[in-house]
């Protein structure tokens, strides 16, 4: 142990919130009654994630330390079965250690950035008691995370797998009797169903993809999996095809890509920091992380890789072409979320790995940085709408009854000047994620698309059209909510977040800025690619292209400026059409109505899953076996068999008659013997003579 | 020289005319009578017995028996007094009132 | 046949006839003489037997002392006949019956199984002599004292239970 330097910590990646959350929980009730409550709530929270953070540091030391060899930390016996060996075993490499640091990290901002947020959401909600159990969701993820990326095994993954699964259902419908804004509906919990059953789906292939993996290699343990995988991958092939992509399909759903990601934009009911923490920072990415990990299933199957490329780059365009007509400033940021998921899972799909969890990475913190920017925003639109309702500004006098989306960027417009912190963050995060140098994401998605060009081109093409659709898409989000007018007196009199909701904003843009130092294309520069090159084997170490870059570069910016020509040199108007409305016609129709996925999969898939169940309940259940079955047959033959059977036949005729037969026969037989004492002594005699006879004849006969 | 059997065969018959007389009469006195010689038939079963032995025993059970029989007249023929004096009938057949 | 034999059988047939006269006679003074009569026989059946002892006892116990008891209590109470049953009509054939088979029961045994095939001879003249009679005195002062004591007993508790039961209470109803 000694020799593990800080290994022995590895439990305490999960226990710290673990506490944190169980104290929230018990003195949480407490707290909130106390003036002080909800920081001290915060305070916790935000320690505890913050103590996994430090634990991450301490175990990435741990493993640089001992030369990127991977430990594991024994903890818990879990389930021994036959050949069957689980254990709670902690692994700490250089990939599992990353994760840790991303997730604890990014988590802990957003951690504080929460205390900041929720203050004001739940007033907005009118529901500060909810304040607390936030706090302990959000731990709960910290925590379950730390599982997934620390598991040793498949199914430890998978239990993180499901953790996290849970905690998104809770956070999605935080605000459950409501919907996104604020009005009684059950559009939240709605969307948390959607989230959780969506991710059933992926996890029935995750499940298949671990009995085929355990059937035929004979573990879940990384290492033991990989050993015996080249051996199976010569003898059939398929059965590791099989196995890579059922686990595609888990990564579907959770990654959300084609065709699963539907669940992601209804995310966006959850508050703010939910989505920039988990559909965006950390829990989406399991899924690059699950394919990252099966790196040397994946090497064995190129078919496989091909699919998993394919289906991250059609995700990365399709989603983008999406996020161009969307109006809400979340949703444009789910969208965007997908496509750039996809780009992760093309990058790990064509087995640039390293790329992928650059990507991954950098992502985490331009994405978050997004996502709370976007919740500045709203909380600013939040603030003016109140400020308007309180000072009897204007002429909204029956604003109770108007229904106002703090998140439709038709509302906003010129918040440059009134949220001028906000703006300047905002445009960091966006510039990376358009990928401009020298922003973290130029760097990532160029390793992406460096790699795709050299080997597969159709996803290189597939690529770089999102690339330009989402620097314009971000582009035009930019134009429409910072510049121009205001086109909601909201939006006019916006305010500035406090310092606890944009400092960790702050801490994000530095990283959003900077990230790309990570891995830098240049010899000697390649810190990520030689850090995971301890657990990932083969790493290609590409120099920069500065052709690919220059595409890429040109189109992000030719993208910008078409964004800003469309919405930048004209402002949009209130109430305005979009003025991509007209030139596109019927494809803006789609990208606007998320090209009618969702009412495809309802006139697919769920209505006929309810005609199904409609007829399995009314048909099936209720006829048949209601009707028919229970109430019929069995009730109707139980009844005659006990009415008519047991009672008449069985009962009366054969056990009464019985009993009264016996009843009679006894009688009759102590009326009959009653006579023979009938007091004559000269009977008694002659019985006793009778007796006396037949022991005598006994005796001689005997 | 006669068999034992004989005398054995003549106890028989003695003993069966003698349950029969305690079977067939009503009057206690003549049952009374009949266990005499019901009592008499087993003594003369006895004698016979010990006289083929050359035994003693068998006649000093006699012995025991006829004082038994004294005994048991005495006793019986008080009772028989005594029942008549409450029924004023020695009829066996209505001494019955333990009639079942 | 001997002598003996044809006196065995006189002496049985006047056994049986009087044991039949006593139990089928209607007069109940009647069945008493016939059952003194019997014990005479048997008396003389004893002698036959080598038993003289046993046969005087019987005279002077049975045919003496406790028929003439019989006979007093006959007197006392009545001797009339009872009028003829009304209950226990087939009595007289179960029993019968059953008298016939213990019978047959009884010489199946002695005949059938050869149970007891000894033949008595004539008695002893010592028998007639008082030594015999001493030997009986020895064996039941010796051998059988306990329970000749005990008959002793047993006739004092026959007398005072005969005397409590016919005894007239003084003053009494009875």
């Amino acid at each position: 142990m000694e020799n593990h330097g800080f290994a022995f910590l590895a439990p305490w990646l999960v226990f710290a919130p673990v506490v944190g959350l169980l104290i929230n929980i018990i003195l949480g009730g407490w707290f909130m009654k106390q003036p002080w409550g909800e920081k001290a709530i915060g305070a916790v929270a935000v320690l505890a994630s913050g103590a996994a953070f430090v634990v991450s540091v301490l175990l990435a030391y741990t493993v640089s330390a001992a030369h990127g060899e991977a430990l594991t930390v024994p903890f818990a016996q879990w389930i021994h079965i036959g050949t069957l060996e689980l254990d709670w075993t902690f692994r700490l490499d250089s990939l599992s250690t990353t994760m840790m640091l991303v997730v604890s990290g990014v988590g802990t901002l957003i951690h504080i950035y929460a205390i900041g947020y929720m203050h004001e959401d739940v007033r907005f909600k009118n529901d500060i008691p909810r304040y607390q159990r936030f706090f302990v969701f959000l731990n709960l993820f910290i925590a379950m995370m730390m599982i997934l990326v620390s598991g040793d095994s498949y199914m430890m993954l998978f239990v993180g797998w499901e953790g996290v699964g849970l905690c998104s259902f809770l956070l999605i419908g935080f605000w459950y009797d409501m919907d996104t804004l604020g009005r009684s509906s059950w559009a939240n919990s709605n969307a948390a169903k959607k989230a959780f059953i969506t991710n059933r789906i992926g996890d029935f292939g995750f499940l298949i993809a671990g009995f085929l993996m355990f059937w035929y290699l004979g573990s879940f343990q990384f290492d033991q999996v990989f050993e015996a995988a080249p051996a199976l991958a010569h003898e059939h092939p398929g059965i590791i095809v099989l196995i890579t992509l059922f686990m595609l399909i888990g990564v579907a759903g959770k990654s959300a890509q084609i065709p699963l990601y539907v669940w992601l934009p209804d995310a966006m009911a959850g508050p703010t920091p939910v989505s920039a923490l988990i559909h965006a920072a950390t829990m989406v990415t399991a899924g690059v992380y699950l394919i990252t990990r099966s790196a040397e299933l994946y090497t064995l199957v190129p078919q496989a890789q091909y699919i998993v490329a394919m289906t991250g780059a059609g995700t990365a365009l399709f989603a983008a072409t999406i996020a161009v007509g969307q109006y809400d400033i979340k949703k444009v940021l789910a969208y965007s979320t997908i496509s750039q998921l996809g780009f992760m899972v093309a990058a790990v799909g064509m087995g640039a790995y390293v790329a992928g969890m650059f990507h991954l990475i950098t992502h985490a913190f331009f994405k978050a940085l997004l996502f709370l920017s976007a919740g500045s925003v709203i909380l600013g639109l939040e603030r003016g709408h109140h400020h308007l309702a309180h000072h009897g500004h204007g002429h909204h006098d029956g604003h109770h009854e108007e229904v106002f989306d703090p998140g439709d960027m038709r509302n906003m417009g010129g918040l440059r000047k009134t949220m001028p912190v906000t703006f300047w963050l905002y445009m960091i995060g966006t510039l990376a994620l358009a990928g401009i140098v020298p922003f973290a994401g130029f760097w990532s998605k160029d390793e992406i698309l460096l790699d795709a060009s050299l080997h597969y081109p159709g996803v290189y093409a597939l690529l770089t059209i999102a690339a330009f659709l989402t620097a314009f898409y971000m582009g035009r989000q930019v134009w429409m909510v910072f510049f121009g007018e205001a086109r909601h007196a909201a939006a006019a009199h916006a305010e500035e977040s406090p310092l606890i909701i944009t400092a960790p904003l702050m801490v994000l843009a530095a990283l959003s800025l900077l990230g790309g130092g990570l891995n830098l294309p240049f010899e000697g520069f390649h810190n990520l690619g030689h850090w995971l090159e301890h657990t990932l084997h083969e790493v290609e170490a590409l120099p920069l292209n500065l052709q690919v870059a220059g595409i890429s570069t040109g189109l992000a910016l030719a993208a910008i400026f078409v964004s800003w020509w469309l919405y930048g040199r004209n402002p949009l108007k209130a109430k305005q059409p979009d003025p991509l409305k007209k030139p596109l016609g019927l494809i803006f129709e789609g990208m606007e109505n998320k090209w009618f996925v969702d009412e495809g999969y309802w006139a697919v898939f769920v209505n006929r899953y309810v005609d199904i169940s409609r007829f399995l309940a009314d048909k099936v259940d209720w006829w048949f076996w209601h009707d028919i079955f229970h109430e019929k047959v069995i009730a109707g033959t139980y009844n005659w068999l006990s009415n008519v059977f047991l009672n008449d036949v069985a009962d009366q005729k054969g056990i009464d008659a019985f009993a009264n037969f016996l009843g009679r026969a006894t009688q009759w037989l102590s009326a009959a013997t009653r006579k023979l004492q009938n007091g004559f002594v000269r009977s008694y005699a002659l019985s006793v003579l009778l007796g006396v006879v037949i022991i005598l004849g006994y005796l001689i006969f005997k | 020289m006669v068999p034992t059997n004989f005398y054995i065969t003549l106890s028989a018959i003695l003993f069966a005319t003698g349950a029969m007389g305690v079977l067939v009469r009503r009057n206690p006195l003549i049952i009374f009578m009949s266990v005499e010689l019901m009592l008499n038939a087993a003594n003369l079963a006895f004698v016979a017995f010990a006289s083929q032995h050359g035994s003693l025993d068998g006649q000093i059970f006699v012995f025991f028996v006829m004082t038994v029989a004294a005994a048991e007249v005495a006793v019986g023929l008080a009772l028989i007094v005594q029942i008549f004096k409450s029924k004023h009938s020695i009829n066996v057949d209505e001494v019955n009132s333990l009639k079942g | 046949m001997t002598i003996d034999q044809i006196l065995f059988f006189i002496l049985a047939a006047v056994a049986v006839a009087t044991a039949l006269g006593m139990v089928f006679s209607k007069n109940a003074v009647y069945s008493a003489l016939f059952l003194v009569l019997n014990f005479a026989t048997i008396a003389v059946f004893y002698l036959l037997l080598g038993a003289p002892f046993i046969a005087i006892s019987q005279v002077t116990v049975y045919a003496g002392a406790i028929m003439v008891l019989f006979l007093f209590v006959i007197m006392l109470l009545g001797a009339e006949s009872l009028p003829p049953g009304k209950v226990l009509r087939h009595q007289w054939i179960y029993a019968s019956g059953l008298a016939l088979i213990l019978v047959g029961e009884a010489v199946y045994i002695l005949l059938g199984r050869n149970a007891a095939t000894g033949m008595i001879d004539r008695p002893d003249a010592f028998l007639n002599t008082v030594d015999s009679l001493r030997e009986i005195g020895m064996a039941l002062f010796t051998d059988y004292l306990l329970p000749f004591e005990a008959t002793s007993i047993l006739l004092l508790v026959a007398m005072v239970g005969a005397i409590v039961l016919t005894k007239q209470e003084k003053g009494g109803q009875k």
